[in-house]
């Protein structure tokens, strides 16, 4: 277990116990955090499930793959160095703590 | 008068969907969401790719985390079926009375079975629901020969799956080219090479006749041509059949789905229905009608009947997607190809990387693209802004899709 921290584009944190493997994307979608939408189910396919990382975690999050590269570069709606797409964010016990920001729009 | 709520028939992912979006509208009634299976919802996509791998378990699968319906004032009544349904009552198989305001029907369909000799010999699999998997996926483990009958999205990535995992396998498809219902014929050609390489026996334009058995068990595939495949799995993937019978009951209209308009009502316009079950008009053109068999087109369509049942207008129709990933082969779709008179081929297919934009009267209708998710994400964006690309200039794979979206003259 890690516990992952969403901040919602009102500013609220929504702390969710994630399991390790599970995706960043799936322990939102499941405990009703809104805003991540993950139309397709956690498959690198819909790009709606767009976060910004925490400064202090992207260098342990690592970059996004070249499959996520590509949606994250045509279709999301604001894109920063620290964006990924949720569902290509494996939890793991050194991520313990995890804190991403939600954007106010996913496409 | 007490609020009795909006019942919602089906607990896959329309039903989910319509659920949450009610709440996420602002809606306090009940809702009560009745599904058949004994689970609490869950994705169905993944059953035959990460589920038969083994990269994912049921947890992965929950649509929702257990605790999501009660907090969200969502009733759910997992194990029951709806068998009758009256103006504000409706009623389960086991008696079960389910008072309602407002109905929304998300039936969903299912797998569609081969009516030839044989058709009931164990060893011979569906795929459609968790059950289902389990069954396939077990059997996969002790497998050998395995034959799959249809080459539409699910027997090809079932196919890919178990090839992958060293089995023998056999394709059989009805049509000239594989998930002909789907793609153009470039695409088709493509998959066929690639699944062929991969050491995938496919054969098209072979219906099959029969299974043979032994002791009970399936023995092989018997084809029209008289051909027999040898085989101890049996994967039947030819389609499914969308669930109208109680819309038919309650005398609402059904043509190959239960009929809806655009803003997902039925013909009684107090229910709205909504995912594969659905035949809805064609989101592009208007003209004709289409049912969608897709995640995203269940997510969109349950959106507006949620909005429908509230009154409120819905949003604007974002263009129909799709994607299987077959293996290492990962296609995407959007748009909808038909009635294109004119397609361009972005790359070369031998490279397993390529794409396909379909066009009509100079207008970007589609694309398919293989290993190229920026062309994917680049013509759904143009398509959801009503923008298009130019076709001549779309051929040179080098330049970006992006840099070429012309959108519409403001």
């Amino acid at each position: 277990m890690a516990k992952v921290i969403y901040i919602d584009s009102a500013g609220r944190e929504h702390a969710v116990d994630a399991a390790a493997g599970e995706s960043v994307m799936a322990a939102a979608v499941k405990n009703g955090v809104p805003g991540i939408v993950a139309e397709c189910g956690g498959n690198c396919s819909c790009a709606t499930c767009h976060v910004w990382v925490t400064e202090e975690f992207v260098p342990l999050v690592g970059p996004p793959e070249e499959l996520e590269e590509d949606l994250l570069d045509m279709g999301v709606s604001e894109r920063r160095p620290s964006s990924r797409l949720s569902c290509q964010i494996r939890v793991t016990e050194a991520l313990d703590g995890l804190t991403v920001e939600i954007p106010p729009e996913q496409p | 008068m007490p609020r009795r709520g909006t019942l919602i028939v089906g607990a896959g992912q329309a039903g989910v969907q319509l659920a949450v979006a009610l709440r996420r509208l602002g809606d306090t009634a009940p809702i009560t969401m009745v599904g058949e299976e004994p689970f609490p919802p869950y994705q169905r996509p993944p059953l035959s790719k990460e589920f038969l791998s083994g990269a994912a378990h049921f947890d992965m699968l929950a649509l929702r985390a257990p605790d999501f319906y009660a907090e969200a004032g969502i009733d759910l009544v997992r194990g029951e079926r709806v068998r009758e349904v009256r103006p504000g009552l409706a009623a389960t198989e086991s008696g079960r009375e389910l008072p309602y305001d407002r109905l929304a029907l998300t039936v969903g369909a299912d797998a569609r079975r081969l009516p030839v000799p044989g058709g009931d010999l164990d060893g011979l699999c569906h795929l459609r629901g968790y059950d289902d998997a389990v069954r396939l996926r077990d059997r996969l483990g002790a497998a050998e020969r395995v034959v799959v009958v249809g080459g539409g999205f699910i027997g090809l990535e079932v196919a890919a799956a178990a090839r992958t995992a060293g089995r023998s396998v056999t394709v059989v498809e009805a049509a000239d080219r594989l998930m002909s219902r789907v793609v153009g014929a470039a695409v088709s050609d493509f998959y066929l090479a690639a699944h062929r390489r991969r050491g995938v026996d496919v054969r098209l334009g072979s219906g099959v006749s029969a299974f043979d058995g032994a002791d009970g068990r399936v023995t092989g595939v018997v084809l029209t041509d008289g051909t027999r495949l040898p085989a101890d799995l049996v994967l039947v993937c030819v389609g499914v059949r969308p669930r109208t019978e109680l819309a038919e009951r309650m005398g609402l209209r059904c043509d190959g789905g239960i009929v809806v308009d655009a803003r997902a009502r039925t013909s009684d316009p107090a229910v709205v229905a909504a995912g594969d079950c659905a035949v809805q008009p064609h989101p592009v053109t208007g003209r004709g009608a289409v049912r969608l068999e897709s995640v995203p087109n269940a997510t969109a369509q349950a959106q507006v009947a949620a909005a429908t049942l509230l009154g409120r207008p819905p949003g604007p129709p974002p263009p129909p997607w799709f994607w299987s990933f077959q293996g290492d082969l990962k296609l995407q779709i959007a748009g909808l190809a038909d009635g294109h008179d004119q397609h361009v081929v972005r790359g070369t297919p031998d490279d397993e990387r390529f794409s396909v934009l379909y066009y009509r009267r100079n207008r970007l209708l589609a694309v398919d693209a293989v290993n190229r998710p920026a062309d994917y994400m680049a013509v759904r964006a143009a398509l959801g802004r009503g923008a298009t690309i130019a076709a001549d200039r779309a051929a040179d794979p080098e330049i970006p899709l992006k840099t070429l979206i012309e959108d519409p003259a403001a």
